[in-house]
């Protein structure tokens, strides 16, 4: 039910869903799991979440210990009140008169009542604590996970792909709190079981427990036989059952490629080729893996034959009371109860520690650090001076090492002017603002704002001073009024109505049913592209920085729909430092400064009509942008 | 799960055959508690070593037999699992192939997705579990009562308290958990979607120094998630040590009526040994059945999504009596009115004209105007609600579907490639396509150079929708297929948008030659790209608000002297 939680790719869709049942009657048919590369320093690892909960897990072992004790000695007690009533039994035969010892009885039957309590009770303590300890510490890993996701560098995200992160924090960390709230305490009444039932079982029969131990290889070959004969069929499932869900993702997605060159045919039969293979490997699997029980069954029932002949045989010679033969088949056939679990919590524990491990991983992730307190100054304010001037200085960054991008870049931007940057994809124009929001750090040189060093400045102060709108206009689900308060969370309701009057987006908000507290869906599908950009505007708009970045903010949408956000844009840039980085010449011809990148560098630079003069890079853009053979 | 009981039919005789094992299996598992009775009754307390030793042979012949038994029936229920998930998966598969786009929309193709995959890989499982189990546990309780009852009458009536009692503790327990697993189920879904909120917004989050409002939403939903966990973990709590209670209490119940009932001689030691071994296996069939009820509602809802897809036609299907396809490529819109399923509006409205062969016709509009979904309509990807389209004076629904698409190359608005080598990519639109052909493909749609560079050129292997290669490179291909195939109506749904202007321009100017006897369709939002088309139709809001050369819609058509206004400068148009 739950074999293949740890894969990583997995959708939230495909999760299964928790249930009563746990990890369901199929989680110890084993299949191909995950294994752990460092299983002790992670388990230590795991083990020290534990310890704000020391004294409630002290408890947890102590009240388990005594509820197995308890579980262990009841069949010895039924066994005496079957001596009680066999010595009784054998008189008579004898043709004495015998009379049942009630006192003796009643006695015995009183104390067995008083541990099946006890044990269920302390049974059901443990589990009612463990439910805390568990699902807290695991409180605590995902609250620390996320925690730390918001420290790390914005590197981290740009590399890994956020299904994955996302599996960690939700699917992994699942797996975590159902093993602990599960195995745990069932590692530890197994453990004592085990011990128990071989105490006990030697202080009846020392011979016969060589029986039960004998059969013990007998449950190992078998197992490790079904299971590795099985584990081939079974990975060849898992593999073949890839393959059906890329086929049927990729045909379902790609529908009208499949129709419009009548795909139809070959694509089905191929679906039927892997269907036929994925069903075969099932049948094999699940044949075989469909054994293990019988033959476990199979053991014990031999072991159970040979104990009750040859425990017949010595009681008839005197050598063992019937009691004992009772209670010794008890402890014999519930022996491979705790064996079984504790292989399949080994099994589990495998799992579950390589799980920790890639939350760990996380944990482990270099964080983003601000400059030393001590050098971290107040950035200068001259109250004259307008604000809102950008310099770097022989700036050079590479996102890989050997990968060379920016290289000694240098730049004047003066305050409240408009700088935009254009240039083919991958010139480096996105980097510029990574650089320039810091999200990544630069190699060498130096930028700094209205004089003041990015490194002297704390992250959140530089920022503050940026606002941004990008291509990807990012919402989240809320009402649009907090989609738009986000930009400054202090601002009161007339400036945020200020700020979406601005952005022309007033109008189209008061349109929708519940006007600014209208929530936006999960698809954000009830407002359109436009409109969403026009909130990202208003949003940054509300923030009022000294800096404003504009990345593609107008890419996503029609020409048409973008004269109308160019407007709002307008306002927006009015009265600040503005980069704007365009995919289309049309919306940048009246910048002050047009950068021309390319490859990392800035090749060239100048006005519209300066650049155009100069028939370089930008006047072959420009006229592939806007000319046709006909109209050239 | 009903629903789909039919496909069982073709294993009838195996499951007819699996009952049969397993009932012997169980009989013959019940059997041994009672030769332990008469091995206590009659040779124990008799003292006859004979009688032990017999009794033991016959008790492991039983177990032998019990075993075979088991392995059979494992590979029949096995075959029975294997084969149901085959041939529901095979048909929710074919069915899903022949929708139209229309079902597809209806449903959403990842509805569909999980439908053909997860649902039926749940249903499967479960058809397992019952083969395995389901049938084995009324058998084993049955079984069970009966071998109790003939051992002893009265002592049976212990088993008409604990059974009800152990039944009511799982279904009350399941009855309050349920439905908080199932809210668990929401909030895990709440905290992966704020947090995968969180990821994508990673830059806008730290550009406007919010990630302390982050933290409280996220913290305020794992706190909720906890406190859930915590609530149905300690109702669970009850579940194994109240099942625990019961059952030795059971024992117990047995041990002192049996000896009350040994004492006055009515029943024999071994008797009440045996007994004691039904009891327990009474109780663990019961608690087996009433766990099964837990897993059956999922298996429910997963069997009626498939049974869903299953259940739906169609609704585009081919005439009784195709036509033979025309040679003859023009295209011709007959007032064609369209709309969405369920939609209220109609998403395209009135919409006449005709594409003829040897030229290009361009379709313009804002985002949502209905371009694409008017180029959809040729090759029948949805039919018209009204009017008529005519290919070569022929309605497109009196042929058949296989030959009206063999006769249209089209290229969507995303790449969609297919994992597999670029070759086999470009051989879908044509199978018999030559070296010599897909390498002339290529050149045209100014994909050579980047495949060259591509490590086994032809032969590199694209993985699923193509995503090791860029937007514009995928797009590319996409072109270079439509061109693999000779068809006399090229369909271009704003196929160069990914493409920088410059390759656009070229592109556009080497598809010229190859497709000069073609009828052209291209739908586009650059003006640059619609110039030079024959004719050019200008939509919006679904209908045609202007049709001419660029020239004569720059005179007449204020939607398209918007469009250039957006786009041009003043200065550039004339």
């Amino acid at each position: 039910m739950s074999q293949n939680k740890n894969d990583a790719s997995q959708s939230q869709s495909e999760r299964p869903a928790p249930s009563m049942m746990g990890r369901g009657p199929m989680g110890m048919m084993g299949q191909t799991k995950s294994k752990p590369k460092n299983f002790k320093q992670t388990f230590k690892r795991m083990m020290s979440w534990f310890a704000p909960f020391k004294l409630r897990l002290i408890m947890v072992v102590v009240l388990a210990i005594i509820s197995t004790i308890f579980t262990i000695a009841s069949p010895r007690l039924v066994g005496q009140a079957i001596d009680i009533i066999t010595s009784t039994l054998m008189l008579r035969f004898q043709g004495q008169a015998a009379e049942f010892d009630h006192a003796a009885i009643n006695q015995v039957l009183l104390w067995l009542l008083a541990f099946y309590l006890l044990s269920s009770a302390f049974m059901l303590c443990t589990q009612w604590i463990m439910a805390g300890v568990s699902q807290r510490t695991v409180q605590h890993m995902r609250e620390a996970t996320a925690a730390k996701l918001r420290r790390l560098p914005l590197s981290y995200f740009d590399s890994k792909s956020h299904g994955d992160i996302l599996s960690r924090v939700t699917n992994d960390l699942d797996t975590i709190s159902t093993t602990l709230q599960q195995s745990a305490t069932q590692s530890i009444t197994s453990v004592i079981q085990l011990i128990g039932f071989i105490i006990m079982m030697l202080s009846i029969s020392p011979a016969l427990t060589l029986v039960v131990v004998a059969t013990l290889p007998l449950y190992a070959v078998a197992t490790v036989f079904i299971t590795k004969k099985s584990q081939k069929h079974f990975k060849a499932q898992q593999l073949n059952l890839g393959l059906l869900s890329g086929h049927v993702d990729e045909m379902f997605s790609g529908q009208v490629v499949v129709k419009a060159y009548g795909h139809e045919t070959a694509s089905v039969e191929k679906f039927a080729g892997i269907n036929a293979q994925y069903t075969e490997a099932y049948q094999r699997a699940n044949f075989i893996s469909g054994i293990i029980f019988p033959a476990m069954n199979f053991i014990s029932n031999l072991g159970y034959v040979l104990i009750a002949v040859i425990g017949g045989l010595w009681i008839a010679n005197g050598r063992l009371s019937v009691g004992s033969i009772v209670a010794f088949i008890q402890y014999s056939r519930s022996f491979t109860q705790p064996i079984l679990q504790t292989a399949n919590i080994a099994n589990v524990l495998q799992s579950t520690v390589a799980c920790a491990e890639r939350v760990f991983e996380i944990l482990d992730e270099e964080e983003e650090q601000d400059p030393v307190l001590e050098r971290i100054t107040p950035a200068k304010h001259d109250e004259n001076k307008p604000r809102g001037a950008v310099t770097l200085s022989h700036v050079s960054f590479r996102y890989a090492k050997d990968k060379p991008l920016i290289e000694d870049l240098s730049l004047e931007v003066a305050p409240k002017s408009i700088v935009a940057i254009v240039g083919p994809t991958g010139a480096g124009k996105t980097t510029l603002v990574n650089l320039l929001m810091r999200f990544y750090e630069i190699d060498s040189g130096e930028i700094t704002i209205d004089g003041s060093s990015f490194a002297d400045l704390s992250r959140a102060e530089l920022r503050s001073r940026f606002g941004m709108v990008l291509q990807d206009t990012w919402l989240f689900g809320g009402s649009i009024y907090d989609n738009i308060v986000f930009g400054r969370p202090h601002a009161n309701r007339d400036e945020v109505e200020e700020a979406a009057v601005a952005a022309h987006a007033d109008h189209f908000i008061r349109t929708l049913p519940d006007g600014y507290d209208t929530i936006l869906n999960e698809e954000f599908s009830n407002i359109s592209q436009g409109q969403k950009q026009l909130l990202t505007i208003a949003r940054a708009l509300l923030a009022n920085p000294d800096i404003l970045i504009l990345d593609e903010a107008t890419s996503n949408v029609d020409t048409r729909t973008e004269m109308q956000i160019q407007q709002a844009m307008k306002k927006l840039m009015k009265n600040r430092t503005s980069f704007v980085i365009a995919h289309r010449l049309s919306t940048i011809q009246d910048a002050q400064n047009i950068l021309v990148m390319d490859k990392g560098s800035i090749i060239e630079q100048g006005t519209h009509a300066q650049l155009m003069a100069k028939q370089g890079f930008y006047y072959e853009l420009f006229i592939s942008q806007f000319s046709s053979s006909s109209a050239a | 799960m009903l629903k789909l009981t039919h496909f069982l039919r073709p294993w009838r005789l195996h499951i007819t055959g699996l009952m049969l094992l397993v009932f012997v299996q169980v009989m013959s598992d019940l059997f041994l508690p009672t030769l332990m009775a008469d091995i206590i009754d009659n040779g124990v307390l008799q003292g006859d070593t004979d009688y032990i030793m017999r009794i033991g042979g016959i008790m492991l012949l039983i177990t032998f037999f019990s075993i075979s038994c088991s392995i059979f029936a494992s590979w029949l229920s096995a075959t029975v699992g294997a084969g149901f998930g085959q041939v529901v998966r095979g048909s929710i598969f074919n069915k899903v192939s022949s929708f139209s786009l229309h079902e597809f929309d209806e449903f959403g193709s990842s509805t569909l997705i999980t439908r053909a995959t997860n649902d039926v890989t749940q249903v499967q499982m479960v058809v397992l579990i019952i083969a395995r189990m389901l049938i084995m546990a009324p058998m084993m309780a049955v079984g069970g009562i009966v071998m109790a009852f003939s051992k002893d009458h009265q002592l049976t009536w212990i088993l008409v308290v604990s059974v009800p009692a152990l039944v009511g503790l799982v279904l009350i327990i399941a009855q309050k958990t349920i439905p908080l697993f199932t809210s668990i189920q929401n909030k895990i879904d709440r905290l992966s979607a704020s947090l995968r909120e969180s990821l994508s917004g990673v830059r806008v989050i730290r550009a406007f120094n919010r990630v302390d409002h982050e933290r409280s939403r996220f913290n305020a939903n794992n706190d909720d998630l906890a406190e859930t966990y915590i609530k149905v973990n300690r109702l669970m709590a009850y579940m194994m040590p109240g099942l625990m209670l019961i059952m030795n209490l059971t024992t117990l119940a047995v041990l002192w009526f049996g000896f009350k009932r040994i004492e006055v001689g009515t029943l024999q030691l071994g008797s009440l040994v045996a007994f004691t071994q039904y009891a327990m296996q009474i109780l663990f069939a019961f608690i087996m059945m009433s766990m099964m009820f837990n897993i059956l509602p999922r298996a429910q809802s997963a069997a009626m999504r498939i049974d869903e897809v299953l259940k739906i036609k169609s609704s585009i299907n081919d005439p009784e009596s195709p036509l033979a396809a025309n040679t003859d490529s023009g295209v011709e819109f007959k007032s064609v009115n369209f709309r969405y399923p369920g939609a209220e509006a109609l998403a395209l409205t009135n919409i006449s004209f005709t594409a003829h062969p040897g030229q290009v016709t361009a379709i313009i509009g804002s985002t949502g105007a209905g371009k694409s979904t008017l180029i959809k309509l040729i090759p029948r990807f949805y039919d018209v609600e009204s009017g008529s389209i005519e290919i070569g004076g022929q309605d497109i629904r009196q042929q058949s579907q296989q030959a009206l698409r063999r006769n249209i190359a089209y290229v969507p608005q995303q790449g969609t490639l297919f994992k597999g080598s670029v070759k086999q990519n470009l051989l879908m639109a044509s199978p018999d396509a030559n070296e010599q052909q897909l390498n002339h493909a290529l050149d045209i749609a100014q994909a050579s150079a980047f495949v060259q560079e591509l490590e086994g050129g032809k032969d590199f292997e694209l993985q699923q929708g193509g995503k090791n290669l860029s937007g514009g490179q995928q797009q590319r291909l996409a072109i270079a297929r439509a061109l693999v195939r000779e068809a006399g109506i090229y369909l271009f749904d704003d196929s160069f948008s990914a493409l920088d202007f410059k390759t656009d321009r070229k592109l556009r100017a080497a598809l010229k030659d190859p497709l000069q006897a073609a009828t052209v369709i291209i739908v586009a939002q650059r003006i640059g790209t619609v110039m030079d088309a024959n004719q050019i139709l200008v939509v919006d809001e679904g209908k045609i608000v202007g049709r001419g050369t660029h020239k004569q819609l720059l005179d007449e058509c204020p939607t398209y002297q918007e469009i250039v206004a957006s786009q041009l400068r003043a200065e550039d148009v004339a």
